[in-house]
């Protein structure tokens, strides 16, 4: 069971900027979508849910630190559909907006499976998915 | 002062199947394979390297039953071992090794400032990267 879940944990980990809903990661795992959400919690920790939000603010961290692009571009990037839900994420992650977190931090110089660990947002996983979505389709609000 | 390392460990849940995926697919050569009583000392290395990965597999004589299965379950979720390789060609080496059957990429070649690296897992789950080092970074280490 549980490599089945790791092999679902690693394709949010490489599909984290495409459309992801519970139905399909949980499809990765042969497992179906009531059973895995809470296997997933039971051994990693965490929803997939909130794997996948951490995940995709992780990339959004990094494109901020190291690239130009815009803040809207970059929520796009990683898979987030709306404006409104990346920052409103991000802040409730991070602890700061999107563009605060930018103007503090510059280029991380570590090699990639450390930094994409180290640098991933820990924060508590009280927040409980709204759906079985993953979040990227909400209504847009204002950021 | 130490001028070697010998030997490095890394858990997998099933000895035959760790040897035929670190050689046949990983493309590593058998080391030791040395039995005494019920415990085989199984090791694989790089081609040309002397240092040597110790296939280890949970259970006795080393580990007790409930050790063990600790130790499994954390295997089978990606919590324990890991290796970093490195090669002289990282996108020809992800051509060869699809073409062996390796599926379970985690990640595929991707450019970075210290050189290009890929990701994938052993069939148990333990991570491996292998890295072809950027001349930054070779100056660096240099």
């Amino acid at each position: 069971m549980n490599r089945r879940l790791l092999r679902a944990r690693d394709a949010m980990d490489r599909a984290y900027a495409e459309p992801l809903d519970v139905r399909s990661v949980a499809a990765v795992a042969n497992i179906s979508e009531a059973h895995f959400s809470r296997s997933f919690r039971a051994t990693f920790g965490e929803t997939p849910h909130r794997y996948l939000q951490r995940r995709r603010v992780e990339r959004s961290m990094f494109l901020l630190r190291e690239t130009d692009r815009s803040v809207t571009d970059i929520c796009f990037d990683v898979g987030f559909m709306s404006l409104g839900t990346f920052s409103r994420t991000f802040r409730e992650i991070v602890g700061e907006t999107p563009s605060d977190y930018r103007a503090a931090n510059g280029p991380v110089m570590a090699p990639n499976c450390i930094w994409m660990a180290a640098t991933r947002p820990r924060a508590a996983s009280s927040v409980a998915p709204r759906s079985s979505s993953f979040g990227e389709a909400d209504a847009p609000a204002a950021p | 002062m130490i001028n070697k390392l010998n030997v490095a460990s890394i858990f997998v849940l099933d000895k035959d199947e760790a040897l035929d995926f670190y050689v046949n697919k990983l493309g590593l050569e058998k080391g030791q394979d040395v039995k005494q009583g019920s415990y085989r000392w199984l090791t694989v290395r790089v081609p040309g390297n002397g240092t040597e990965i110790n296939l280890e597999q949970p259970g006795s004589p080393l580990h007790d039953d409930a050790t063990a299965a600790q130790l499994r379950e954390l295997i089978a979720k990606g919590a324990m071992s890991s290796l970093v390789f490195s090669t002289d060609d990282v996108r020809g080496l992800y051509e060869t090794l699809q073409e062996r059957g390796v599926t379970d990429f985690t990640q595929e070649p991707i450019e970075h400032f210290y050189g290009t690296d890929m990701g994938l897992r052993d069939p148990f789950g333990n991570a491996i990267r292998i890295l072809q080092q950027g001349k930054v970074a070779q100056k660096v280490t240099v």
